[in-house]
């Protein structure tokens, strides 16, 4: 009886709470420009999302963890914003996709956010005008990074 | 045989007649017709003259295709207010397919034009625009409020005076639109269509 292998791994609470928090991460559609269709193309077949398990879009950010900011921002889509931001349970996090989202891009006028981190907070930049579906994804792998050195105590 | 693209044909000929005949009044100017004929028409007779468009056995221009304006400072007059209509030729009547484009000419110290609503119900939301964007108003619109921008927004912003880049902070809070009755009044109604096509099943 002694030598029978018992298969348990032993962790941490917190490491697995990072774990379950990284491999899960469910995105909420908002989808505001030209981005937005590389961002389905990031979660479709070719470029496959569901490979580091983000391929589960919401249409509620009420199920959501991840905001990402797919294209130019309108001063009077920016309350909206805030809101759904505002409607997402914690822990939550915001990628700004593309130049349009992080600094207003080349819509340098009255009508455009310059930045959309002057609305929400944001985890991840994504460059590119429009990124494609790898850099988004390297921008998601890169949250997960930042997710898996979140320390639940301070 | 069809005329070149925007030389004023035998038919357009007849429009400027049956207009001149049933609107006496109104000043009609025919102007360059670039890819479809143009007319100048004043202000004051705008509403008639729609209505004569419309309406007229021979005319018959029941489609709005679009409003949209042009502003020309500093020449004066300012702005022009230009409307696109189309006669669906026999998918609609007896009239020939055409289109036609109708220009008014708006002085900048007074930018107010009556509003074709009452011809095209469908003017409403183009007329919006035009107001929002170009600061012009229509007299008797039904709801003349702003369409693209905030409700709050300072100025008109495709006027050519008004600058490129506002330099202020974007606005992140709203008030909810909906007080919660209208909001509980809302889900009520919908719960109570939903139980009706059910039950219809």
């Amino acid at each position: 009886m002694a030598d029978i292998e018992i298969p348990v791994l032993t962790t941490t609470v917190e490491k697995m709470v990072q774990w379950a928090r990284r491999s899960a991460i469910w995105p909420v559609t908002f989808g505001l420009a030209c981005c937005a269709i590389e961002m389905m193309a990031m979660s479709c077949g070719r470029y496959d999302i569901a490979r580091f398990g983000a391929e589960v879009f919401r249409g509620s950010p009420r199920q959501s963890d991840l905001m990402i900011v797919a294209g130019r921002l309108s001063r009077k889509m920016a309350p909206v914003l805030r809101r759904i931001y505002d409607q997402m349970p914690e822990p939550k996090w915001v990628i700004s996709m593309g130049a349009c989202a992080s600094c207003g891009g080349v819509f340098d006028n009255y009508a455009i956010v310059q930045g959309v981190d002057q609305i929400v907070p944001i985890d991840v930049f994504v460059p590119g005008c429009p990124p494609r579906p790898e850099s988004l994804i390297y921008g998601i792998v890169q949250l997960q990074r930042k997710i898996d050195q979140q320390r639940m105590s301070a | 045989m069809t005329a070149a693209p925007g030389t004023m044909t035998e038919s357009h000929t007849t429009v400027v007649d049956a207009l001149r005949r049933a609107v006496p009044k109104a000043v009609i100017e025919v102007g360059a017709a670039v890819d479809m004929p143009t007319l100048y028409v004043d202000r004051e007779n705008l509403v008639a003259v729609c209505r004569t468009l419309r309406d007229a056995p021979s005319l018959q221009f029941a489609l709005l295709v679009e409003v949209t304006s042009v502003d020309f400072l500093p020449a004066e007059p300012r702005y022009e207010v230009v409307y696109h209509l189309a006669c669906l030729g026999e998918a609609y009547g007896h009239a020939p397919a055409r289109r036609l484009r109708l220009k008014v000419r708006v002085p900048g110290g007074d930018p107010h034009v009556p509003t074709v609503t009452s011809i095209y119900p469908g003017a409403g939301w183009p007329e919006r625009e035009v107001y929002d964007l170009m600061g012009i108003v229509f007299e008797g619109h039904p709801d003349l409020r702003r369409i693209l921008t905030p409700d709050d927004w300072q100025g008109h912003p495709l006027r050519k005076d008004y600058p490129v880049q506002v330099r202020k902070d974007a606005v992140s809070w709203s008030p909810l639109q909906l007080t919660p009755e209208e909001f509980a009044a809302n889900v009520r109604s919908a719960q109570a269509q939903a139980d009706k096509t059910a039950r219809r099943k």
